[in-house]
């Protein structure tokens, strides 16, 4: 039924246990600088899809570490790689290779692959 | 010594609740909504207790709503309960006997505002004078209307015709009691049992042989907050809060909801029209609704009333699956119709019905 004006909001408690980390594990295990993030965002800071889009890597590095794996796999084929990001990444985490992972890794997972 | 301990410290979640010679102030959303709680309570503690209790006509809104929507300043609330108590010294109370949580809630603030700030009372004395002529005491004790029925729970159940069972297993109601967060979280030592153990509720289910069901968020508001619902664009905080509560209780298969506050009551037996509606869910068994009843609703059923005399059809869930465990006789015809026999116009879209 339509025109109450507002609905139900989604519960937004976050399950850690009940995530699936397997993306994550997936991209640690090939690439270990990823547990090297620190969040700083300098990532994000210069992300040039980021100035145009709401795309951040920072916030990917969160999502899959959480195993909020939905919105992550939304927000990943936004990155151009570029690359600039491993750059200004004070920690040297290969953030480039991290999406590349992170694709295959999803793309495996559709197949059951991960 | 260790068990007078625990009995001193047990001390302080008790309340003194008067025996007699009641002032009562009625409730906004009790008289509108469920008129037959009120006119059951004056009822049973006039009639059927043969206790004394009065209501004066001029007494009005506690503009309770009016202060939690940031419309009433706090000095004009004052000076409105200050009125209420120049009325009860006028008739000569001292206990005062409040049907609503809302307003319970808004005379304890404004009691402990006084203790704390007597420049307050001053104030307050003051201006109530000034506009009106009238002077005040302060009451002697404060009780909400459920305060009264838990004391006398026992004399209603040596008066119970029906008892809180399932008529055909036998088997105890699972009962959900939920208690209004304005009753006990603000001002714990105003109500049975405090924050921590409020029994309020419990305590009459289990004298009328219910079972009272655990739950993970017993203690959740109901969804009411003022704020959350005055604006239409905010009321999926008020839905929300409603829905992780009855998602909770769910698994535990309630038969009923009990409330002590006419907020909780409307919402969530409102708010349950409400989502299966949007969504499509119901949280009762066999694809029904939980019937959401007063204090004073349920002690008449109890008691062996006709549902219809107790308004039970003015709610929107209908409560005929709870009256069918209970076995209750009830006349289908009757629902609608005045005390003279005139049918009145049937309202559409009940649940359960």
């Amino acid at each position: 039924m339509e025109g109450f004006g507002f609905s139900v909001l989604k519960e937004r408690h976050i399950n850690y246990d009940a995530n699936d980390k397997s993306i994550a594990e997936y991209i640690a295990e090939r690439e270990p600088s990823f547990r090297t993030c620190i969040e700083c965002g300098c990532c994000s800071a210069t992300c040039t899809t980021g100035a145009f889009t709401n795309f951040s890597l920072r916030e990917l590095q969160i999502l899959l570490k959480r195993g909020e794996n939905e919105i992550a796999r939304e927000q990943i084929s936004k990155c151009m790689l570029c690359g600039k990001c491993i750059l200004v990444c004070p920690r040297g985490v290969n953030t480039r290779n991290v999406i590349l992972l992170a694709r295959e890794a999803f793309r495996k997972l559709m197949k059951n692959e991960v | 010594m260790k068990s007078e301990g625990k009995k001193r410290i047990w001390a302080e979640y008790q309340k003194e609740i008067a025996d007699d010679h009641y002032f009562y102030v009625r409730s906004c959303i009790r008289q509108s909504f469920f008129p037959g709680s009120e006119q059951f309570f004056l009822h049973f503690l006039g009639d059927v207790l043969g206790k004394d209790i009065y209501e004066n006509p001029s007494h009005t809104t506690c503009t309770g709503i009016g202060y939690h929507a940031d419309v009433v300043p706090l000095s004009t609330i004052m000076t409105v309960i200050a009125r209420h108590y120049a009325l009860m010294k006028d008739a000569g109370y001292r206990h005062i006997v409040i049907s609503c949580v809302t307003s319970f809630g808004i005379y304890t603030e404004i009691f402990e505002t006084w203790k704390h700030f007597p420049e307050e009372l001053e104030k307050t004395r003051e201006y109530l004078y000034k506009a009106t002529g009238r002077e005040f005491d302060l009451p002697e004790s404060m009780t909400h209307t459920s305060d009264i029925i838990y004391k006398f729970r026992n004399e209603i159940a040596d008066r119970a015709k029906y008892r809180l069972v399932n008529h055909e297993t036998g088997e105890p109601l699972n009962i959900v009691e939920h208690i209004g967060c304005h009753y006990s979280k603000m001002f714990p030592k105003y109500g049975v049992g405090g924050a921590e153990f409020p029994n309020v509720l419990g305590g009459m289910i289990e004298a009328w042989g219910g079972n009272v069901i655990d739950y993970p968020e017993r203690r959740h508001c109901c969804g009411f907050g003022f704020r959350q619902y005055l604006v239409q664009a905010n009321r999926g905080y008020s839905l929300s809060n409603t829905t992780k509560k009855f998602s909770s209780m769910k698994p535990y298969k309630p038969d009923l909801v009990l409330t002590n506050c006419p907020g909780c009551t409307m919402f969530m037996d409102k708010w349950q029209y409400t989502i299966r509606e949007m969504e499509g869910t119901v949280y009762g068994e066999n694809g029904e609704s939980i019937p959401v009843l007063t204090y004073e609703e349920l002690a008449g059923l109890v008691m062996g009333y006709n549902p219809w005399d107790l308004g039970l059809q003015y709610h929107m869930v209908q409560s005929e699956p709870l009256l069918r465990k209970l076995g209750i006789e009830y006349d289908p015809a009757d629902k609608f119709k005045t005390k003279d026999g005139r049918q009145m116009p049937l309202p559409q879209n009940l649940i359960n019905a």
